[in-house]
């Protein structure tokens, strides 16, 4: 495929910045600073970049436990999020959500969270609200392996096929659901296929392969938008950090079960490295270029940390806020 | 135009609150299971299918999580849905989309996006349907932040109840019972809310203080007039909206009473009638003059057989039985099903 440089650059940017972002917020989860659960998106940046540079800005998506990445890469606010996570006034959701509630409705985030599945529905009546208006918005639904074993994906899988809903069903199959490793949840590793009894046209790919994920995205994202109904993308990937914090399930220790050739073998197969290496042999960008959005994504990253240093925690005169409109 | 004292069914005034809110604003659709069959929803949504079409009167299959899901998601998108729920017991496979998402949203997102969906249950008390096609669960959805709860009595307010609900920016669990589909009172032909949160007192006393909602505010009338003939003058409240409640109605009634007992169509423990008489205690305890008194279902699930639905659900006379003693108290200790009462016949759906 023929694609522009425009859109190199910006999945480039989106997924430095998606990575650069979490290895950012290692230290201070270390310190304690950062004191709420914080499911970092390090290793899966392509799913995210590859998919949202398919989308417009009003497109709805929404996100789950692990949805550091799906904000940014949708548009969300750096300094709102990284507020956010520090639990301050100053964040998306104004210290009352945390890494965990990441919303930014302006731009189409419209919100995530930890329930396991418990947003596929949600994603699935912004496609309802579409469909019913006309107005050719289409939604996406960002899930793991594990939400595959919720029985409410396969009621959306059902209802947004007979309904012929523009509903993107992207599900990030990183092989461990918390600590539970996918051939102890599933009898065979093939996600892709849960669409094809309800006649969802299904794809899977390698999730590390940005190009690969934008290309199933469009694809969905055009069948969607031409009223064909639903579309299901299963992205192979691995997170390259703990199921929360920097190690596996326990902020701050070191708990990682999983084989650690396993994780050296996916350290290999680097989204960002892999795509450094696809730009640079085709000559769509230079090392100066690669570095100077890496110093541009650095500087942004610091700045909102300063930001967040500076920015005021909400007051508990305040905490009955916002139960009710 | 408008004639106030036309009449209307409760459940045609809701029908007329749907029809018009449809017409009013192409934002409201409904959506639930068996929208299009009388044999769930009754006349409720009557005519609504040949006036808006698919599109917005969406029958479903038997998914109340994906479409309860589905339903909050397009109130993120800027829509007004109604979802209805024709038993109120399925509504157990939706507490997720219910109370996890479209309670929490608006909080856990520091008001960045409310969920203005309406969730509509419908109680089918009776009729030898067991334990799991006739529960109340109101008072499950008002222990949960974020969630408004209301339970119109009567037509006028299920009308207007509805239209409040569908128009309130948050997430509102509208209760209704199918007991009271048949009732017919005043109801205006025009657009009309009832506001949520305010109670209303249906008959003014001096004696005690009754507090009901929803299909036993029918009994509690009942018994109240009963009362009157004996010379007991019982003031009668009905909430409305059991969360949040009408605080203020409920004190400013007991003070002037010192005596209150209230009738709740669901269980006992953890129950509204058990809110309420904390309420009170909390509040104006001193202006108590004898110990409050619950009227509500046993902590038993509903039984199938007549013999022990008779023994199950309270009536006008467990309600009159109660104020009594609570007045004079030269009764016996009560005891459900000692008590004779009334036959009723019930609808079956």
């Amino acid at each position: 495929m023929d694609y522009s440089r425009e859109l190199m650059e910006h999945l480039y940017r989106t997924m430095v910045r998606i990575r650069l972002v979490e290895e950012s917020l290692v230290e201070p989860i270390l310190n304690k600073e950062v004191r709420c659960p914080c499911h970092l998106y390090s290793g899966q940046e392509a799913i995210a970049a590859g998919i949202c540079a398919c989308l417009n800005k009003d497109d709805y998506i929404f996100g789950n436990h692990r949805s550091h990445g799906h904000y940014l890469a949708k548009g969300g606010d750096m300094f709102e999020m990284v507020a956010e996570i520090y639990g301050l006034e100053a964040g998306c959701s104004r210290g009352r959500g945390g890494s965990m509630h990441l919303i930014a409705p302006e731009v189409g985030m419209m919100g995530a969270a930890p329930i396991v599945a418990g947003t596929i529905s949600l994603a699935m009546g912004a496609a309802l609200a579409s469909s019913i208006r006309r107005d050719g918005r289409v939604a996406v639904t960002f899930f793991g392996d594990g939400a595959t074993g919720e029985g409410v994906l396969y009621e959306c899988l059902n209802f947004a096929a007979l309904k012929k809903l523009p509903l993107v069903f992207v599900c990030e199959n990183n092989f461990y659901a918390t600590h539970m490793p996918i051939n102890e949840c599933r009898v065979e590793n093939n996600i892709y296929t849960v669409g094809e009894p309800f006649c969802i046209s299904c794809k899977g790919v390698d999730g590390n392969d940005v190009l690969q994920v934008y290309e199933a995205g469009r694809k969905a994202v055009e069948q969607c938008r031409q009223g064909l109904g639903p579309a299901l993308i299963e992205c192979l990937t691995y997170r390259f950090r703990g199921h929360v914090g920097p190690d596996d399930n326990i902020q701050g220790e070191h708990t990682d079960i999983r084989p650690p050739q396993e994780m050296e073998a996916w350290l290999q197969k680097d989204p960002i490295t892999r795509f450094e290496q696809y730009l640079l042999t085709h000559g769509l960008m230079d090392r100066n270029k690669l570095k100077h959005i890496r110093r541009q994504a650095k500087a942004e990253i610091e700045k909102a940390h300063h930001f967040a240093r500076e920015s005021a925690l909400p007051e508990g005169k305040d905490l009955a806020r916002y139960v009710f409109k | 135009m408008s004639s106030n004292n036309r009449r209307l069914s409760y459940s045609l005034a809701i029908n007329e609150a749907l029809t018009q809110m449809m017409a009013a604003d192409e934002s409201v659709f409904l959506i639930g299971q068996g929208v299009k069959s009388p044999w769930y929803v009754g006349n409720t949504a009557q005519g609504l299918l040949e006036a808006f079409g698919e599109k917005r009167i969406i029958d479903t299959p038997v998914s109340e999580n994906a479409i309860t899901g589905a339903a909050v998601g397009a109130a993120l998108a800027d829509m007004r849905p109604v979802v209805v729920h024709p038993r109120m017991d399925f509504m157990f496979y939706a507490l997720d989309p219910i109370i996890n998402q479209a309670a929490n949203w608006y909080y856990m997102n520091g008001g960045k996006a409310s969920v203005p969906v309406v969730i509509w249950g419908i109680i089918n008390r009776g009729g030898e349907q067991a334990a799991q096609h006739s529960q109340a669960l109101h008072a499950i959805f008002a222990h949960i932040p974020g969630l408004k709860v209301v339970m119109p009595a009567t037509a006028y307010d299920a009308k207007g109840l509805m239209i409040a609900a569908i128009r309130d920016p948050n997430p509102v669990v509208f209760v209704d019972d199918r007991w009271l589909y048949p009732l017919e009172d005043a109801v205006p032909e025009e657009i009309f809310e009832v506001p949520i949160g305010k109670g209303s007192i249906r008959k003014t006393g001096s004696d005690l203080t009754l507090v009901a909602s929803s299909f036993m505010l029918q009994e509690a009338l009942k018994a109240a007039r009963e009362l009157e003939e004996e010379g007991i003058d019982v003031e009668l409240i009905d909430l409305r909206t059991v969360k949040p409640v009408d605080q203020e109605l409920i004190l400013e009634s007991v003070q002037k009473t010192g005596r209150l007992a209230i009738a709740d169509g669901a269980w006992k423990t953890c129950g509204l009638a058990a809110e309420i008489a904390a309420l009170v205690c909390e509040n104006i305890f001193q202006y108590l003059k004898a110990p409050i008194k619950r009227i509500t279902l046993p902590d038993c699930p509903a039984p199938a057989s007549a013999t022990l639905e008779k023994a199950y659900y309270p009536t006008a006379s467990t309600i009159a039985h109660t104020a009594r003693k609570l007045v004079k108290d030269r009764l016996p200790e009560e005891i459900y099903i000692s008590i004779p009462r009334e036959s009723k016949t019930s609808l079956s759906f």
